[in-house]
């Protein structure tokens, strides 16, 4: 008994001050890759290099539209050996509230080489169907309205119920470090609960598997309005390295509908906690 | 190639004893003799290698060659760990009669394998004690996946029907609880259904595969550059150990050899793979029987390790080092500094927490005599890796068949009889010291050089075992290369699906609430063993 406490004193206080003061990072932890847009030259080495199609390219008429797409990447770092235009940070806080937010992409004119040169249209963010969201401009005042309303409600305290859908549980060893002193998700109000009836949010991992998607769809359906689904890691964004075959469907949102994507292979704990707090409305989104 | 010396006896004794009846016998490499018989050899063949050479069945999987040679081909790996070899017995399957003759009855350690060739490759089993589907829940419809005819990306209806059927446990008072897929904690899916009489489990049926994934057919449609990647991914906690052995198997078709220092980089990295593995285990054993404290503290060093991990390799899971070749970085002085502060650190740390738990009577009450896996059962059933070691079963793959840079050292191999809980935990409390002692014996001899040599295309049609001692236990990859750089078929084998048959074993006798822990003692992947 004394001894424990012992331990415990003379341990002292590990627990990190996350977000509010930024941990000291590697150097060489990898993390999201940044491509210098002006100055790639050619699409091609990287995206066939990927191993996941995070890096891919599309050519038309005389033009090439190339993107990276975070919610695929896996952080291997493999692309920045081949292309010297891309260079990997140690960023890993990437989470994001649409799957589109993560995609990036340019347009190029292509030289009869195959490779590219003259940047067309900037860098963007990939968002399909642009058009129709502006028609729907009320909509999506309205949805903001109600967002905000939830954002309050879940902005005190947070319980969350993790679902593996079908991970290699790399997420989870992860996820399981959340608890530890040096994380302590609990100073956040935030608690892992055993049932998806005590849960405000779902936190799932994996690419779906088709034996887990009805699964995931009960224990959605058990919880109580109104509810948060976060994806993590990259089988959680988009289905990751394995896609969608036989015996997966993919990503979380291919099965139900998800407010924050969090990518990584797998997400470290900064990572996780950066989507859950964005989820929950404590740390504004960047876009 | 030449045979090792030490597999010549068995060899020479084999060929005297059946030589009529093998088709073939290739060598291609010094410890991988591979002998090519009909299927009424195997079990004449089996048994006479079980008992006059202590061989076990380490893998037994299938492989569709029906467009090369017209038929399935069966492969059975037995492992001789005294001599350090492996023979692979290959027998054909006619694509017109699909069935094969079952061991179960003989070698229970293969029911689930012979059960998993069943379900995804379509061979009907013969003789199989409980031929129900494994790897394919009941209510898949009738597809065989890993047949070459079926496409990868082959969108299956919604699938009706019962999703499993399970044996019927009766009796006056008897209930069942079922439990699962989603459990409580934060861990994977699989489904367990407790059959119990007041407060004692009298039977406990596992349903797992619900992470299938369809690894093993992915394997064959990446490029291999991809595939090492996808290894990564096949069980998270071991994502190096199985990169490892998936970069052996290439390494081996390709006869390419890892550069000294890569070898002694990829050991070190194994090291603190086993190292963060079990130090967490340690801890969570502790929290389910309530002894929050030292998992704390287990965890507090699980991050340290974790970081180390990544001012190493780039990513805290040691994911993206592995390379076929070597491994991708090298370590710098200031690395290797930091890694041999690591281990000066965690020692004495490590030492006080096993010190605070061996000091808490309540929890060793909690540990000792749970779960019992008698040596005998877990010899039966194969157990390997810690589960085995603390049955009594005296195999490591680092001793046996030493691989990266374990023939440099000396592996020094815990063994216990009792097999409970508490002994599954000292298993990982002396593999944990052992580790530091390996992790400051490798740094100490670690040679200069490259650490990666390029693999070049492989040649197509070989084939090739790659074996690593992951923390789990044994982990082997056997692929069959494709012309291109391709792969015809990976076989992925976790000690995992080796392991989960005998949890039901262990947990004959107990109550319920201990299941967690006893679970954890064993702490199985799912992911592994679904693929």
């Amino acid at each position: 008994m004394f001894g424990i406490l012992g331990k415990s004193l003379s341990t002292g206080v590990v627990t990190e001050n996350y977000p509010a003061t930024l941990p000291e990072i590697s150097s060489r932890a990898r993390g999201k890759p940044e491509i210098d847009w002006a100055n790639w030259r050619d699409a091609r080495p990287a995206t066939a290099i990927c191993p996941t199609g995070a890096i891919s390219f599309q050519d038309a008429n005389g033009q090439r539209t190339a993107q990276i797409n975070l919610s695929k990447c896996i952080f291997c770092g493999l692309c920045a050996e081949v292309d010297k235009a891309i260079r990997i940070t140690n960023i890993r806080e990437c989470a994001a509230r649409r799957r589109e937010d993560l995609v990036t992409g340019a347009s190029y004119s292509l030289k009869p080489d195959g490779s590219h040169e003259k940047m067309i249209s900037p860098p963007a963010i990939q968002r399909s169907g642009d058009s129709t969201i502006q028609n729907n401009e009320p909509l999506e005042t309205l949805g903001q309205q109600i967002k905000s309303r939830a954002d309050k409600i879940f902005g005190r305290s947070l319980h969350i119920r993790q679902v593996d859908a079908g991970s290699c549980n790399g997420c989870e060893v992860e996820i399981v470090n959340l608890n530890s002193p040096v994380y302590d998700i609990e100073r956040f109000g935030i608690h892992f609960v055993a049932s998806p009836r005590h849960a405000d949010m779902l936190l799932v991992t994996g690419p779906v598997t088709r034996n887990m998607e009805l699964a995931l769809k009960k224990t959605y359906d058990a919880m109580p309005d109104p509810r948060l689904v976060v994806a993590v890691g990259a089988c959680g964004c988009s289905g990751g390295i394995f896609g969608q075959n036989y015996a997966t469907c993919g990503g979380v949102d291919s099965v139900i509908s998800v407010d924050v994507y969090v990518p990584g292979c797998p997400p470290n704990p900064h990572a996780l906690l950066h989507g859950i707090l964005l989820a929950m409305g404590r740390i504004p989104p960047k876009h | 190639m030449n045979v090792l010396p030490e597999m010549l006896p068995a060899l020479d004794d084999l060929k005297k004893r059946f030589a009529d009846r093998f088709d073939a016998v290739h060598l291609p490499r010094a410890n991988e003799i591979y002998i090519h018989a009909k299927m009424d050899l195997v079990a004449g063949f089996t048994a006479y290698l079980y008992h006059r050479w202590q061989a076990r069945l380490v893998s037994l999987f299938a492989d569709d060659a029906r467009e090369s040679s017209g038929a399935f081909h069966l492969y059975y790996v037995f492992a001789l760990d005294a001599a350090g070899g492996f023979i692979i017995l290959r027998v054909p399957v006619a694509a017109d009669k699909p069935e094969f003759a079952s061991l179960t009855n003989a070698i229970p350690a293969v029911s689930w394998q012979e059960r998993e060739v069943q379900d995804l490759f379509g061979l009907k089993l013969i003789g199989h004690p409980n031929p129900h589907r494994c790897a394919l829940h009941d209510d898949w419809p009738e597809v065989f996946p890993l047949r070459k005819d079926f496409d990868l990306r082959t969108k299956l209806p919604p699938f009706q029907g019962e999703r499993h059927k399970f044996r019927t446990v009766e009796g006056e008072g008897v209930f069942h609880v079922p439990v699962g897929p989603v459990h409580a904690g934060i861990i994977e899916p699989g489904h367990f259904l407790f059959s119990v009489a007041g407060e004692p489990v009298l039977y406990l049926q596992l349903r797992l595969f619900y992470t299938h994934k369809g690894t093993e057919k992915l394997f064959e449609n990446l490029p291999v550059q991809h595939c090492v990647r996808l290894a990564e991914s096949i069980s998270g906690d071991s994502s190096f150990a199985h990169a490892t052995a998936f970069c052996h198997a290439i390494e081996r078709a390709a006869n390419v050899e890892a550069p000294p220092r890569a070898k002694f980089l990829r050991s070190i990295c194994l090291e603190l793979e086993r190292l963060y593995n079990h130090i967490a285990d340690i801890g969570a054993i502790c929290t389910d029987v309530a002894f929050v404290t030292a998992n704390m503290h287990c965890m507090r060093l699980k991050e340290r390790v974790l970081r180390v991990n990544e001012s190493l390799t780039g990513n805290r899971l040691l994911r993206g080092m592995a390379c076929p070749g070597g491994v991708r970085f090298d370590f710098d002085a200031e690395q290797i500094k930091s890694l041999s502060q690591l281990v000066a650190e965690l020692r004495p740390e490590f030492d006080s927490i096993v010190q605070i738990i061996d000091g808490s009577s309540s929890t060793l009450d909690r540990l000792e005599t749970t779960g019992v896996l008698k040596p005998q059962v877990a010899r039966d059933f194969g157990v390997v890796g810690i589960a085995g070691r603390a049955s009594g079963f005296d195999h490591d793959l680092r001793r046996d068949f030493p691989h990266a840079a374990y023939d440099q050292v000396k592996v020094c191999v815990p063994v216990y009889q009792a097999g409970d809980v508490k002994h599954r935990m000292q298993i990982r409390i002396d593999e944990v010291r052992e580790s530091f002692s390996l992790i400051e014996q490798f740094l100490a001899k670690l040679p200069d050089g490259e650490v990666r040599v390029e693999v070049g295309e492989l040649p197509a049609d070989a084939t090739a075992l790659g074996y690593v001692e992951g923390w789990r236990g044994e982990i082997f990859h056997w692929i069959r290369t494709a012309p291109g750089n391709r792969l015809a078929r990976c076989k992925v084998k976790d000690p995992s699906l080796q392991n989960w048959p005998v949890l039901s074993e262990a947990i004959q006798g107990n109550i319920i609430p201990d299941f967690p822990v006893v679970n954890k003692s064993f702490n199985l992947s799912y992911s592994g063993t679904d693929r």
